[in-house]
């Protein structure tokens, strides 16, 4: 089931929150996770373990990288939704 | 050999199954509460387990952690980090130079909760689904890492892992690291949080466990004659030790001296005690050499007993072995009647109880003690709090683990 942009938004920022403690109302599309959100590697891979659980959608590690913000991810996990 | 560098205890800190910090848990320590409890869940039913019962933290760590300090860390190195941070604040959370302090934390058995998860995970999902940080949340050392990462202590960080004699043996490793020079105060104790179905049946599979389901709170009876094994405990306990100068120069409360450090090991049986004692009398003895007391100066002695019959007689006969006459003016205490077993916390806890009792010159109570075996070779204290004498007192924490460890440190008043 495809969600929208905003529920995926949404549903990654509680798993942010969740694994740093940051308040959800600042995982904001425009945020990157390494400088604004300062989450390391094995925070970053821990997140997108538990999308991938919350979202039905498989985010290989070579995609990754390339996921430098949270607009980024979103992007990713609604493309691979559909 | 009395060592040049004294080393004096500063701080304080524990998560225990009587209490959410020291102050609550010495307060039932000294009132004789017991922390065993029937489990509040369906193991017995579903795993066919012969216990129903465990001494289960008392506050739950989630109540004082943040929710992300939750999730990365087993529930052994939450316990740690709460003992720790009110240590390092006990001890007025001082201005110490990182490369000049140090954290050894122990655990007897690991981040075994997040092994079996991690297992669990594996085998209903496979691979993918295994989370990051189960490497570093299962590794034993996890809880002193988190220690060191928390207060930036870079002198050295460690993990001594000697089963049930692992707290007590992570305080006297500490103080050896100030004795020779390497660090000016380190933050040391020992912390567990076993109590899961798997370690409860293979306890129980080893006929090492009290089956008192009935009646938990009785069931941990050091030296009584109806004792019928341990009651598995869970938390941590922390104790913050500094050179003596260090805690001068800065004008900290000091609660006692560390005097003496005794390490031996059996080298006789996987689980069961010499029972000649002859480890425990070389661990207990060195300790006292290298403090620098006679048997006439101790008074008080906080037993490993764990309410196992050839455990608890041999200790006592260890006892009265090295000090003969003296073992007399001996007030002996076995807290874990109160307690249950914390495993690699309990050398911690039991540590920082002979601290307090030095401190405050009080042993605290052996409960459940309604007929005691008439092999016991020590005067017990029995219900109620024992005072202590003034002047020049020393006491002695006893700690032994499976494989033949034997620890023993000497307390002394300050």
């Amino acid at each position: 089931m495809a969600n929208t942009d905003q529920e995926i938004l949404e549903g990654l920022a509680e798993i942010v929150a969740e694994e740093t403690g940051l308040d959800k109302a600042d995982v904001l599309l425009e945020k990157s996770f390494t400088d604004d959100l300062d989450i390391d590697s094995l925070s970053m891979m821990t997140i997108v373990t538990h999308a991938e659980d919350k979202f039905g959608v498989r985010i290989p590690d070579e995609e990754v990288k390339n996921l430098a913000t949270v607009g980024d991810a979103v992007s990713f996990i609604k493309g691979a939704q559909d | 050999m009395t060592s040049a560098r004294e080393v004096v205890v500063t701080g304080l800190g524990a998560t225990t199954p009587i209490g959410g910090d020291v102050a609550s848990t010495w307060e039932a320590a000294l009132a004789g509460e017991s922390g065993a409890r029937t489990l509040d869940n369906d193991w017995a039913e579903k795993y066919s387990l012969p216990v129903t019962f465990a001494a289960t933290i008392k506050v739950n760590p989630a109540e004082v952690l943040s929710r992300p300090e939750t999730k990365r860390m087993d529930p052994s190195t939450q316990y740690a980090i709460v003992a720790a941070r009110e240590a390092w604040a006990d001890a007025g959370s001082p201005e110490v130079d990182g490369d000049r302090l140090g954290a050894v934390v122990s655990s007897g058995i690991g981040g075994l909760w997040t092994i079996l998860d991690g297992w669990d995970t594996l085998r209903e999902r496979g691979a993918r689904r295994m989370l990051p940080m189960t490497v570093p949340m299962l590794m034993p050392n996890s809880p002193s890492a988190y220690v060191s990462l928390e207060l930036g202590a870079r002198a050295g960080t460690h993990a001594l892992v000697s089963a049930c004699a692992s707290g007590a043996e992570a305080v006297g490793y500490a103080a050896d690291m100030i004795r020779s020079g390497r660090a000016d105060v380190v933050v040391a104790g020992g912390t567990e949080a076993v109590i899961h179905p798997m370690p409860l049946g293979a306890f129980a599979a080893s006929r090492t466990l009290s089956l008192r389901n009935d009646d938990p709170q009785r069931a941990s009876r050091p030296y009584d004659i109806d004792r019928d094994g341990f009651v598995l405990g869970e938390g941590a306990a922390v104790l913050v030790l500094e050179s003596a100068e260090h805690a001068a120069a800065r004008g900290a409360r000091v609660y006692a001296k560390i005097g003496g450090v005794g390490l031996s090991s059996d080298a006789y049986h996987i689980t069961s005690p010499d029972p000649e004692g002859k480890g425990q009398v070389a661990a207990m003895r060195s300790a006292m050499e290298d403090a620098g007391v006679t048997a006439a100066d101790i008074v008080h002695v906080n037993a490993h007993a764990t309410s196992t019959k050839v455990g608890d007689l041999t200790e006592t006969y260890s006892i009265r072995t090295l000090l003969g006459s003296d073992a007399d003016h001996v007030q002996l205490s076995a807290t874990k009647s109160m307690t249950g077993h914390l495993l690699g916390g309990a050398g911690a806890i039991e540590s920082l109880f002979a601290v307090k009792a030095v401190a405050e010159r009080v042993a605290p109570p052996t409960i459940n003690v309604d007929n005691p075996d008439p092999e016991l070779q020590v005067p017990l204290v029995r219900d109620e709090p024992a005072k202590l004498p003034g002047g020049d007192i020393a006491a002695i924490n006893n700690s032994f683990g499976f494989g033949g460890h034997n620890v023993a440190l000497v307390v002394q008043n300050h």
